[in-house]
C-alpha cells in the first residue's frame, strides 16, 4: 500500500492526465519526472484510475529501458553503443567508463552521484561516439572527454 | 449404449483451426496447395487452409483467440505478393494462390523452430506435457533435426532453463517454478512467450491478469506486477492460460502427477446453470483433467475454476459410500448392505403411511442430479408413495422465475441462448453477480462489453461487473435490498411516460387494451424515480439516465439471478422484468430477451420433471385430468390430483406432527433452507429421514437412513441448463457407491412395490419424451449426433429453440401484469438498523459440499460479512474481527471484512460453510406467489463478539456426535 504522501502526489498526476487518450506513457513520464523512478506501490493506483489491471501496468513499465523501478544517481550518464558509434571507439569509452565508476550497465557509482546506461543511438552517428549526461548530448567523446564528464558529474 | 469416446488429439472436431471463424457471409474462393477453397470474407489464409485439410505449422494461433503473428512458423507464400506473410494476420482474397509447403518457406519455418529449440530444454522424455505439446510437434513437422548453435569455448550460451552455467554460476535468466496455485504450475524454463497464455487470459476469460514483461530476450511472462506469484495476481484460476499454453509452461498439477491422458469423454459440469460442456480425460478409470470442450455450446471452450479443477470432492475421504442407518438421530451410524438399507427404508416408509396416512412422507428432488434421476424420483412420490408431496430446491431459488415468466410468456423459462449476449447493445443484470456466480457467462458478456455493448447493473452491492480492468457499467443503481419491484416500476414510468416503448411490438404481440391499462398503472406519479428514490436509495437522475439508455440502445437484454427471485416480491419482480422487456419490444430475436441465471446445474431441468407439488412434468397442473391421464397411463397406478406440500409446508406439518418421513436426494435443506431453526424442528419431528447425498451433510445430522450417492461422473443422464439446452452427462468411470443415484431411487421404489425395469437412464428419457410435449423429440441417439439441444423440441422444433417466443408468446399474448411494490413485513428497526442480503463467490458453490472438500478453499476459507467502513467504525469494528451477526430469528458469529462494496446500511455475506450457518439469521418470509424465501433482506445487527456463537458451538458439537459412524462388524 502506497502512504498518504504517495496517494496524493499520484490524484495530482492522474488529475493531469484525466480524459487524455492513451494516457499510460504520459503518466508514467509524470510519476518518474516526480519520484526519480516509478514506485512499485503506485502500479495499483494507476491500474484502479484507468480500469485496467496492475499486470497490464507492469508489461508497459518493463518493456521500456528508460523507466526504472529504483532511484538513479544524481546524474545519469548515458553511452552509445549503436553500431555507428561502436565503429569509432564505443567500446573503449564503454570500458574507461566501467572502470572509471566501478560499476557496469545500470549500475550506480557508491557514493550515489553517477548511474551508467547503455543507449542505442542518439542521432549523432556523425560525431560518434556519442554519450548523453543527464539530457544533454555529447559528441566525439574520447578519454580525456569521458574523465572530465565523469568529474563534472562527480563520480 | 456406447459411451462418446474421443482420441484426447487431433481428432474429429479436435483440430485447431487457428484463428476464430468469420461470421461473414461474403463467400471468397481462393487456392491452396492447388486445392480449391471457399470460405468466408474475413478467414484467414491460416484457417482456409485447415478447412481444406491442410495444417500449416503455428505456435502463437489458436482460433480462440485472435490472431497475432509473433511465433513466424505459419509463413506461407502467395503468388505475386512480396516475401513470406504470416498466414494467420492474412486475410484470405478472392483468386489467391497460396502454397504452404516451398523450399523458401520450410527453410525459414526450420531456422526459426531452430531458434526457439536453442532456449528449450531438452528434457521432452521427463517433461509433463510429453505426448501433448505443441512445440514437440511442430519440431517433428517442420522436420527440425539438428541445433547449430553452439556455447563459446568455455561459455555457454544465453537461456532461460538452466539454473546454472557449466561453471556453476547462477543463472540471471533463470526463473524457478511458480507452484503458489494449487491446481497448476507456472515453469518459466520452458516459455516460448507466444503470447497465448496472456491473450486467453484478456480475450477468453477477460481478467488481464498476465502480461509479458520486459522487452527482447529479456520478455517473460508474468502473473500480475513486479513480485507478485499467480495466487497473488488476479488470477481467477480459469485455467484458460493453461489450456492455451502449447508447452509445459502452464501445466495442471494432475498431469504432472498422474501422466498425459489417454481417453476423453464428453460430459457436462455440473456446478452452475450455464452447463458447460467439458471433455473428462482419463488413464483407464482415472480421472486426469476436466478440460472445457470447445464445441460445447453453452461454453465455446472457456470454464471457470470450479468445473476446470474443482472435481477432487469426488475422491474426497469423507465421501460416504455405503449406506448407512440408525434408528434414532443420537445414534452412530451403523453401515449396512444395500439391500438391509433399502428394505429398512421401504419397510419404514410404508409403516407411516400404514399409521399417520398416504400423505405423511414425501420428498425432495434435487437440482444437482440428472433430469432422468429427477423424473423418477417425483415418479416415485407420484406413483408409489401416492401423493404429490414433491419439492425441489427450486423452491427456495427460482420458483419465481417459473411463476413469472409462465403467467407473463407462457413458459417457465429463460427465452434466449448464451450466444445470443454476443449480439445485444444494452444489458441490465439485476440481482445477479456473474463474475462469481456464473463465471463463463460473464466471461462472455465482458467480451461483449468491451466491445461496446452498454451495461445498467442493479444491486446493493459493487459487484466487480459494475467496474474492473476494462469494462464499466454505465449505470449502477445501488438499491436497497427488497426495493426491486419499486426500482423496475420506476424504469418501466420513465419509459411509459416518456413514451419511449415499442408500440408496435406490443401491438402486434401483447393486447393493447391491457397494456393501456397496465400505462395508466405505471404513468401514476408514485412511481416516478423521483418518487421512489426515498424508498430504494436510487439516485433519480441516474434511474431516468438507465431506463432511457434500455430503451434505446439497440439490443436490450435483461439478465437476472437470486437477488431478484429470493424476496417477498420475488414473482412481482419477474414480471416486472418481463413487463420491462415487452414494452421495449426486446423478446423474440437474438440479442435480447429475459434471461435468468440459474443458480444449479439442473434447477432448469428439475423445474422441468415436475418436482414441484402442483405440476406434473412440463409445467401442467396435477388437477389437469387429460395429463394425469397421461402419466396414469403408462406408470400404471392413480395420480392425485390435490397438490401436495411444498418444502416449508412439509417442515410445518412434520413439526404439526402431520408429516413423517423424507427422501432427500442431493440437496442440504439444513443448511441451504432460511430459518435454519425451524427446518431442524421439521426434521427432528419426522421418524424417517433418508438423506441420498455425497456426504453426510448437515441435513443428515437428523437422518435416520444415508443412502450414498454417485457423482456426475459416475452416471449416464442429462442436465439442463439455463438456457433450457439438454446437455449430456456421461458415465466415466464406475461409481465408488456401488450405483447410479437412478439406481437407488429405482431399488427403493420397487422395494416399494414398483415394478420398475429400467436398464438405462436412455429409457426413462424416452419416457419423459413421450409423457411431455416440449421434450417430444429429445432422445439419446439424437443428443449423440447434436451434441445437445434446446428444448421445446418436438414435431414443430425438430431442431429445438435457441431463442423463444420468436413470432408470438407460448401463451398467445404476452400479458402485462400490474407490478405494485409492497415493502416486505422484514424492516430495520432501533434493534436490528442493517440489511442483510447474502450471495455467493468465485471459488464456492452453494453450500460447499463439493467445493470445500477441494483445493478451492484457498481462496475463500471462512465466511465473512462485508460491512460499510460507517458501519463499522460505529461499531467498533476493524477488519478481520470477530462479529456477531444477529436478526430476529437468530444468531452467529463470523470476522468482519471492511469495503465500501455495500452501501452504508448494507451488510453481505455468503453461505457456503456450515460452520457459519447463515440461515440461522434468514428469515421464513418468503414469495407471496412461490413461498421462495426471502434470503436476500434481513434486519439485522452486527457487533463485537469474542467467537462462535453458543448455537454455532452447540451445533458443532451435535454434528460432531451425529456424524459417528461404528465401526464395521468383522
Amino acid at each position: 500500500m502506497a502512504d498518504t504522501q504517495t496517494t496524493q502526489t499520484m490524484q495530482h498526476i492522474l488529475a493531469r492526465h484525466k480524459g487524455q487518450e492513451g494516457p499510460l506513457l504520459p503518466i508514467l513520464h509524470s510519476v518518474q519526472a516526480e519520484f526519480g523512478f516509478i514506485p512499485g506501490d503506485v502500479v495499483q493506483i494507476i491500474a484502479d484510475d484507468l480500469n485496467i489491471t496492475r499486470a497490464e501496468v507492469h508489461g508497459v513499465i518493463t518493456f521500456y529501458h528508460d523507466f526504472r523501478d529504483a532511484p538513479a544517481g544524481k546524474h545519469i550518464v548515458k553511452i552509445c553503443r549503436a553500431e555507428a558509434c561502436q565503429a569509432v571507439g564505443g567500446n573503449a569509452i564503454s570500458e574507461r567508463a566501467f572502470e572509471k565508476l566501478g560499476v557496469g550497465w545500470h549500475g550506480t557509482t557508491t557514493n550515489g552521484a553517477v548511474t551508467l546506461e547503455p543507449v542505442y543511438c542518439l542521432g549523432l552517428c556523425a560525431c560518434g561516439p556519442a554519450a548523453m549526461v543527464d539530457n544533454k548530448v555529447v559528441g566525439r567523446v574520447d578519454a580525456d572527454k569521458l574523465d572530465r564528464l565523469l568529474q563534472e558529474a562527480g563520480a | 449404449m456406447k459411451d462418446f469416446i474421443i482420441p484426447t488429439r487431433l481428432a474429429n472436431g479436435d483440430i485447431d483451426m487457428g484463428t476464430p471463424a468469420s461470421k461473414s457471409d461474403v463467400m471468397v474462393t481462393l487456392t491452396i496447395d492447388g486445392f480449391d477453397v471457399t470460405v468466408p470474407e474475413g478467414t484467414s489464409v491460416m484457417r482456409a487452409s485447415a478447412e481444406a485439410g491442410i495444417q500449416v505449422p503455428k505456435l502463437c494461433a489458436s482460433d480462440n483467440l485472435e490472431a497475432f503473428g509473433s511465433c513466424r512458423l505459419c509463413v506461407v507464400e502467395i503468388e505475386g505478393r512480396r516475401g513470406t506473410p504470416a498466414s494467420c494476420t492474412t486475410p484470405v482474397m478472392d483468386g489467391m494462390v497460396v502454397t504452404t509447403q516451398s523450399s523458401k518457406v520450410k527453410k525459414i519455418r526450420k531456422g526459426v523452430m531452430e531458434l526457439y529449440i536453442s532456449d528449450h530444454p531438452l528434457d521432452c522424455l521427463t517433461c509433463a506435457a510429453n505426448g501433448d505439446c505443441e512445440l514437440q510437434d511442430m519440431a517433428g513437422m517442420v522436420g527440425l533435426r539438428d541445433v547449430r548453435y553452439e556455447a563459446p569455448k568455455g561459455g555457454s550460451l544465453a537461456n532461460h532453463f538452466e539454473a546454472r552455467s557449466d561453471a556453476g554460476a547462477p543463472n540471471a535468466q533463470f526463473i524457478p517454478k511458480d507452484d503458489s496455485n494449487p491446481y497448476f504450475t507456472y515453469d518459466p524454463a520452458k516459455c516460448i512467450v507466444c503470447s497465448r497464455c496472456v491473450r486467453a487470459c484478456e480475450e477468453v476469460q477477460g481478467t488481464f491478469a498476465l502480461t509479458i514483461e520486459g522487452s527482447g530476450f529479456n520478455s517473460r511472462v508474468s502473473a500480475g506486477a513486479a513480485g507478485d506469484d499467480f495466487m497473488a495476481s488476479d488470477c481467477v484460476s480459469c485455467g484458460a492460460c493453461v489450456q492455451a499454453c502449447p508447452t509445459a509452461t502452464l501445466q495442471e498439477k494432475s498431469v504432472i502427477e498422474m501422466g498425459t491422458p489417454e481417453r476423453s469423454v464428453i460430459t457436462t459440469c455440473a456446478y452452475c446453470g450455464v452447463g458447460c460442456s467439458f471433455k473428462a480425460e482419463l488413464n483407464g478409470d482415472e480421472l486426469v483433467r476436466m478440460v472445457p470442450y470447445k464445441h460445447g455450446e453453452a461454453n465455446r471452450g472457456h470454464s471457470c475454476v470450479k468445473g476446470r479443477f474443482a472435481w477432487g470432492y469426488a475422491n474426497h475421504s469423507d465421501r460416504i459410500l455405503n449406506p448407512m442407518i440408525r434408528d434414532k438421530v443420537t445414534d452412530p451410524w451403523r453401515e449396512v448392505s444395500w439391500d438391509e438399507a433399502i428394505s429398512y427404508t421401504a419397510t419404514k416408509l410404508r409403516d407411516l403411511q400404514a399409521r399417520h396416512g398416504v400423505k405423511s412422507i414425501g420428498g425432495i428432488t434435487s437440482s444437482r442430479c440428472t433430469n432422468e434421476e429427477t423424473y423418477l424420483v417425483q415418479k416415485m412420490i407420484r406413483s408409489t408413495f401416492g401423493n404429490n408431496n414433491t419439492d425441489t430446491c427450486a423452491r427456495v431459488c427460482h420458483s419465481p422465475t417459473g411463476y413469472g415468466l409462465k403467467t407473463t410468456f407462457g413458459t417457465s423459462a429463460g427465452t434466449q441462448n448464451f450466444d445470443s449476449v454476443e449480439e445485444t447493445d444494452v444489458v441490465i443484470i439485476i440481482g445477479a453477480n456473474p463474475t462469481d456466480g456464473h463465471p463463463v457467462f460473464a466471461s462472455r458478456l465482458k467480451k461483449r462489453l468491451r466491445q461496446g455493448a452498454k451495461l445498467i447493473v442493479i444491486d446493493p452491492r459493487r459487484t466487480d461487473i459494475v467496474r474492473s480492468a476494462h469494462i464499466e457499467a454505465q449505470h449502477h443503481l445501488p438499491l436497497l435490498p427488497g426495493t426491486n419491484v419499486a426500482v423496475l416500476s420506476s424504469i418501466a414510468h420513465v419509459i411509459v411516460t416518456e413514451g419511449l416503448m415499442d408500440e408496435a411490438f406490443i401491438r402486434e404481440r401483447c393486447d393493447w387494451d391491457e397494456f393501456a391499462h397496465y400505462a395508466e398503472f405505471i404513468s401514476d406519479p408514485r412511481h416516478a424515480p423521483e418518487a421512489t428514490a426515498m424508498l430504494t436509495g436510487v439516485d433519480a437522475g441516474e434511474l431516468r439516465a438507465a431506463a432511457k439508455l434500455f430503451a434505446t440502445g439497440g439490443n436490450g437484454s435483461i439478465y437476472y439471478g437470486l437477488g431478484v427471485t429470493e424476496h417477498s416480491q420475488g414473482s412481482t419482480t419477474v414480471m416486472a422484468i418481463a413487463n420491462l422487456a415487452m414494452m421495449t419490444g426486446n423478446l423474440g430475436r437474438n440479442g435480447v430477451g429475459v434471461n435468468p441465471l440459474r443458480g444449479q446445474n439442473n434447477v432448469q431441468g428439475a423445474c422441468d420433471m415436475g418436482s414441484f407439488p402442483h405440476e406434473l412434468p412440463g409445467y401442467r397442473h396435477v388437477s389437469d385430468d387429460a395429463t394425469r391421464e397421461v402419466f396414469e397411463a403408462i406408470w400404471g397406478t392413480k395420480v392425485d390430483p390435490e397438490p401436495g406440500l411444498r418444502i416449508p409446508n412439509m417442515l410445518d406439518a412434520a413439526v404439526d406432527g402431520t408429516f413423517k418421513g423424507i427422501y432427500i436426494q442431493g440437496e442440504d435443506i439444513l443448511q441451504s433452507d432460511p430459518d435454519t431453526k425451524h427446518v431442524k424442528a421439521g426434521l427432528e419431528a419426522m421418524e424417517c429421514v433418508i438423506v441420498h447425498d455425497l456426504f453426510l451433510n448437515e441435513t443428515a445430522n437428523y437422518a435416520h437412513v444415508f443412502l450414498p450417492g454417485s457423482t456426475f461422473l459416475e452416471k449416464d443422464g442429462t442436465f439442463t441448463n439455463a438456457e433450457r439446452r439438454i446437455n449430456r452427462v456421461r458415465k466415466v468411470m464406475a461409481p465408488k457407491n456401488g450405483y447410479a443415484d437412478w439406481e437407488i431411487t429405482m431399488m427403493l421404489a420397487n422395494a416399494m412395490g414398483s415394478g420398475w425395469t429400467y436398464t438405462h437412464p436412455s429409457q426413462i428419457m424416452d419416457e419423459i419424451a413421450a409423457t411431455t410435449p416440449g421434450f417430444a423429440n429429445v432422445n439419446y441417439e439424437m443428443l449423440e449426433v447434436r451434441g445437445s439441444v434446446q428444448w421445446p423440441c418436438n414435431d414443430d422444433k425438430p431442431d429445438g429453440s435457441p431463442i423463444m417466443h420468436i413470432d408470438g408468446f407460448a401463451r398467445g399474448k404476452g400479458q402485462f401484469i400490474i407490478t405494485e411494490y409492497v415493502a416486505t413485513d422484514e424492516r430495520t428497526g432501533p434493534r436490528f438498523p442493517l440489511l442483510l442480503t447474502t450471495g455467493r463467490i468465485l471459488s464456492q458453490y452453494n453450500v460447499g459440499a463439493q467445493t470445500r472438500r477441494t483445493d478451492n478453499t484457498v481462496w475463500h476459507e471462512e465466511d465473512l460479512l462485508e460491512i460499510h467502513p460507517h458501519d463499522a467504525e460505529v461499531r467498533g469494528i476493524r477488519d478481520g474481527q470477530y462479529v456477531r451477526l444477529a436478526s430476529r430469528a437468530g444468531e452467529t458469529s463470523l470476522r468482519a471484512q471492511i469495503t465500501d462494496r455495500v452501501s452504508p446500511g448494507v451488510v453481505y455475506t455468503t453461505f457456503h460453510h456450515p460452520d457459519t450457518q447463515a440461515n440461522v439469521i434468514t428469515t421464513d418470509y418468503s414469495d407471496w406467489a412461490t413461498n421462495c424465501p426471502e434470503y436476500k433482506v434481513t434486519a439485522v445487527q452486527v457487533a463485537l463478539s469474542n467467537g462462535p456463537s453458543d448455537w454455532q458451538e452447540d451445533y458443532t458439537a451435535q454434528a460432531e456426535q451425529s456424524r459417528r459412524i461404528l465401526p464395521a462388524a468383522e
